[in-house]
C-alpha cells in the first residue's frame, strides 16, 4: 500500500525527500502556539490570579485573559478545520492524522518494532518517510480527537456566555444534552487540557530523541519540509 | 364544583378583589417578561378560561419547594395561586387527610382526565421495588405513574423532580430519579432549584394554566423565561470578576469590598437560574449579594461536584475514588514529565551499553 509506503524501493529512503507540505507546517506551529496560548489561559481562567487592586473600572484582567483564550480557541478551530481539508487534498503524509492505515498489517508491525524500540527491548531502528506508526497513533488519538474533544466543550461553555441563541449555541449545545451538568463539562474540559500538556511533552520528548537517535532528521523536516535520512542503508530496522 | 367554573370565581370566592386580581396580572406578566399587554390577555384567560386542574403530589423531598411557595416575596401572588391550586389536591396545604384525600385523586381522574397539571415535589425512588417512599400504602412511583397517565403536563418543582438534588447523590442508594427518567410521555416543564424561587413557581403555574400551554422551553426543558441565562450572566459582581478581582478568602479585604466569589467556590458561571435577576424574598437578597458563593443548586448533579468552596471541581477518577481535577491533571503532567526524564535516562543507558553490539553490527552491514 502506497500511504505507508511498504512498496516503495530502498530509493525512497535516502537522501531527502519532501514531506511535510507547507499548510502542513503552518497548521503545526500555529495548533503549537495556539495551544500553548489556551493552556496558559485555561489555567488562569480555572485559577484565576492574585486579586488586582484598585477600582474595577481600572482593570479588566480575567476579561482580557478570557478574550485571549476565546480567540485562540478559534484559530485553533479553524485551524483544525483546514488541517481536515488539506488531510483529504494534501499528500500522502498529511492524511496519516485522519487515517492512519489501521487496516495494513504492516502498519502493525511497524507499531510493535517501535514499542519494543522504546522499551528498550531491541536497539535495531526503522527508517520512516513520514511519521512513524507510533506517532501516528499519537496524532491521531490527540491531535484528532481530543482536538475535537476540547473544540466542542469548549465551544459549548463559550455558548453559555454567548447566549441561547448564538451561533456557538447552535453549534455545540448538544453536548449539554449528553452531560447536563455545565461544572462536569466545564471539569472535563480542564482535564482534558491536562492530557494535551501531558501529550505535548511526550511529544517534545520524542521528537529531539528521534533527531537525535533515528536515522532521519526530525524537527527540521516540520519546519522545511524535508526528510532527510542519516545512512543509505535499507529501510527495515536495523 | 361545577365544571365551568373559571380561576377568578374561585379567587373571587376566597375574598381576593378584583383589583388584587388585576394587579397579580401584571405582576405576573412582568414577571415571565411578557409585555404589558399580556397583564390584560392574562386576566382575560383568568376570568373566562374553565379552571385547569392542578395536582401536586410530594416524592423523596424536604418541602423546600412548597416552604418557598408559600413564601411569595409578593403575598398578593401567594394568596392568589393557593387559592388557584389548594383546590384539588396538595398532601401538605390541603384540608382532607387519609382515605379523603386519596379519594380526590381519583376524582379529579374521573373528572378531568387528560386536563390537569401534575405538580411533582420530590422523586420517586426506584430501588426494591420503590419501598423507600410509601403513600397510602403504596409506593410513590406507582401513584406519580397513575397520576401522570391521565395528566396533560407534568412540573417538575425542585432539583429533586428536575435531577435527583441530594437524596440521588452518591451513592444514592434508594436509586431516587427524576421524573423525566420515570414518565417518559408527557410534556415536562423542569423548575429546578433547591428550592426554586418563589416568585419563578408562581410564574410557571400561572403561565401553564391561563394560557393552556407549556411556556417555552430551554434544551433541558427549563422554562427560558426564568433559566435562560447564569447568574454569573448578570451577577452585580460581575465587573469585578471581569477585572481580576476575587475574594480569597472570607474574611479578607476583598470580601468586605465586595469583590466576585469566584475563587472561593461560587457556581454562578455554570448556574443557569434567576438569582441573579429575581434574587429571593421579594428581590430581598440572594446568596452572592449576602456575601457567598453559588452553590449551583438549580444544576444536575450538584451535590457530587467536590466542595462548595473550589472553583475546580471534582472528578471520578476510578471506581469511586473522587479527586479534584487539578490534582489529577497535574499529576498527569508531572507524571508524563518524570517518565520522559526517566525514558531519556533509559536512552543514554541504553546506549552507552549498546554502543560496542551497534558498531559491530554497523560494520556487518557495510
Ligand atoms: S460572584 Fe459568582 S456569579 Fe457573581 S461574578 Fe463572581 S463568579 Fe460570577
Ligand atoms: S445562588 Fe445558586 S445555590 Fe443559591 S439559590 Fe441561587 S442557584 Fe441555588
Amino acid at each position: 500500500m502506497a500511504s505507508s509506503g511498504v512498496a516503495a524501493s530502498n530509493d525512497e529512503y535516502t537522501g531527502s525527500l519532501y514531506v511535510f507540505e507547507a499548510p502542513v507546517r503552518v497548521w503545526h506551529w500555529v495548533h503549537a502556539l495556539t495551544l500553548t496560548v489556551l493552556a496558559i489561559t485555561g489555567y488562569f481562567i480555572a485559577n484565576p490570579l492574585p486579586s488586582q487592586t484598585g477600582e474595577a473600572s481600572d482593570s479588566f484582567l480575567m476579561g482580557n485573559i478570557r478574550l485571549v483564550h476565546f480567540s485562540a480557541a478559534m484559530v485553533f478551530a479553524v485551524g483544525l478545520v483546514l488541517r481536515l481539508y488539506w488531510a483529504i487534498v494534501g499528500n500522502r503524509y498529511a492524511r496519516g492524522m485522519l487515517t492512519p492505515p489501521f487496516w495494513e498489517r504492516v502498519y502493525w508491525r511497524r507499531m510493535w518494532h517501535e514499542i519494543k524500540m522504546y522499551l528498550f527491548l531491541t536497539r535495531k531502528v526503522a527508517k520512516y518517510r513520514g511519521h512513524n506508526p507510533l506517532a501516528m497513533m499519537f496524532m491521531w488519538l490527540f491531535n484528532l480527537w481530543l482536538a475535537i474533544f476540547m473544540i466542542c466543550t469548549g465551544f459549548a461553555l463559550y455558548s453559555q456566555g454567548a447566549g441561547a441563541d448564538s451561533w456557538a449555541d447552535t453549534l455545540f449545545g448538544w453536548v449539554f444534552l449528553i452531560e447536563p451538568s455545565s461544572q462536569a463539562v466545564r471539569m472535563w474540559h480542564y482535564v482534558g487540557m491536562w492530557v494535551m500538556v501531558a501529550f505535548a511533552i511526550v511529544h517534545i520528548y520524542m521528537v529531539i530523541r528521534a533527531d537525535v537517535m533515528s536515522r532521519q532528521n526530525g524537527i527540521s523536516a516540520m519546519i522545511d519540509g524535508y526528510r532527510r535520512f542519516k545512512d543509505d542503508g535499507p529501510r527495515s530496522p536495523q | 364544583m361545577p365544571a365551568k367554573e373559571t380561576f377568578y370565581d374561585v379567587m373571587r370566592k376566597h375574598g381576593i378583589t378584583r383589583r388584587s386580581f388585576l394587579k397579580f396580572c401584571s405582576l405576573t406578566a412582568a414577571g415571565l417578561g411578557l409585555g404589558p399587554e399580556f397583564a390584560g390577555k392574562l386576566a382575560h384567560a383568568l376570568e373566562n378560561k374553565p379552571r385547569t386542574p392542578v395536582i401536586w403530589l410530594h416524592g423523596l423531598e424536604c418541602t423546600c419547594c412548597s416552604e418557598s411557595f408559600i413564601r411569595s416575596g409578593n403575598p398578593l401572588a401567594g394568596d392568589v395561586i393557593l387559592s388557584m391550586i389548594s383546590l384539588d389536591y396538595s398532601d401538605t396545604l390541603m384540608a382532607a387527610a387519609g382515605y379523603q384525600a386519596e379519594e380526590l385523586l381519583e376524582q379529579t381522574i374521573e373528572k378531568y382526565d387528560g386536563e390537569y397539571i401534575l405538580a411533582c415535589e420530590g422523586n420517586p425512588p426506584l430501588n426494591e421495588d420503590g419501598m423507600y417512599c410509601i403513600q397510602g400504602g403504596k409506593p410513590y412511583v406507582e401513584k406519580l405513574r397513575h397520576m401522570a397517565d391521565h395528566c396533560k403536563a407534568i412540573i417538575a418543582w425542585g432539583s429533586c423532580a428536575s435531577w435527583g438534588c441530594v437524596q440521588a447523590a452518591k451513592p444514592n442508594p434508594t436509586q431516587a430519579t427524576p421524573i423525566h427518567k420515570v414518565i417518559l410521555d408527557k410534556p415536562i416543564v423542569k423548575v429546578p432549584g433547591c428550592p426554586p424561587i418563589a416568585e419563578v413557581m408562581t410564574g410557571v403555574i400561572t403561565y401553564m394554566v391561563a394560557f393552556d400551554r407549556l411556556p417555552p422551553l430551554d434544551r433541558q426543558g427549563r422554562p427560558k423565561m426564568f433559566y435562560g441565562q447564569r447568574l454569573h450572566d448578570k451577577c452585580y459582581r460581575r465587573p469585578h470578576f471581569d477585572a481580576g478581582q476575587f475574594v480569597e478568602a472570607f474574611d479578607d479585604e476583598g470580601a468586605r469590598k465586595g469583590y466576585c466569589l469566584y475563587k472561593v467556590g461560587c457556581k454562578g458561571p455554570t448556574t443557569y437560574n434567576a438569582c441573579s435577576t429575581i434574587e429571593w424574598n421579594g428581590g430581598l437578597s440572594w446568596p452572592v449579594k449576602s456575601g457567598h458563593g453559588c452553590l449551583g443548586c438549580a444544576e444536575d448533579n450538584f451535590w457530587d461536584k467536590g466542595s462548595f468552596y473550589s472553583a475546580v471541581t471534582n472528578l471520578k477518577v476510578a471506581g469511586n475514588v473522587e479527586a479534584n481535577a487539578e490534582k489529577v491533571g497535574g499529576t498527569l503532567a508531572a507524571a508524563a514529565a518524570i517518565g520522559v526524564a526517566a525514558h531519556a535516562a533509559g536512552t543514554v543507558i541504553s546506549k552507552a551499553t549498546g554502543k560496542r553490539s551497534k558498531q559491530a553490527e554497523e560494520v556487518n552491514n557495510g
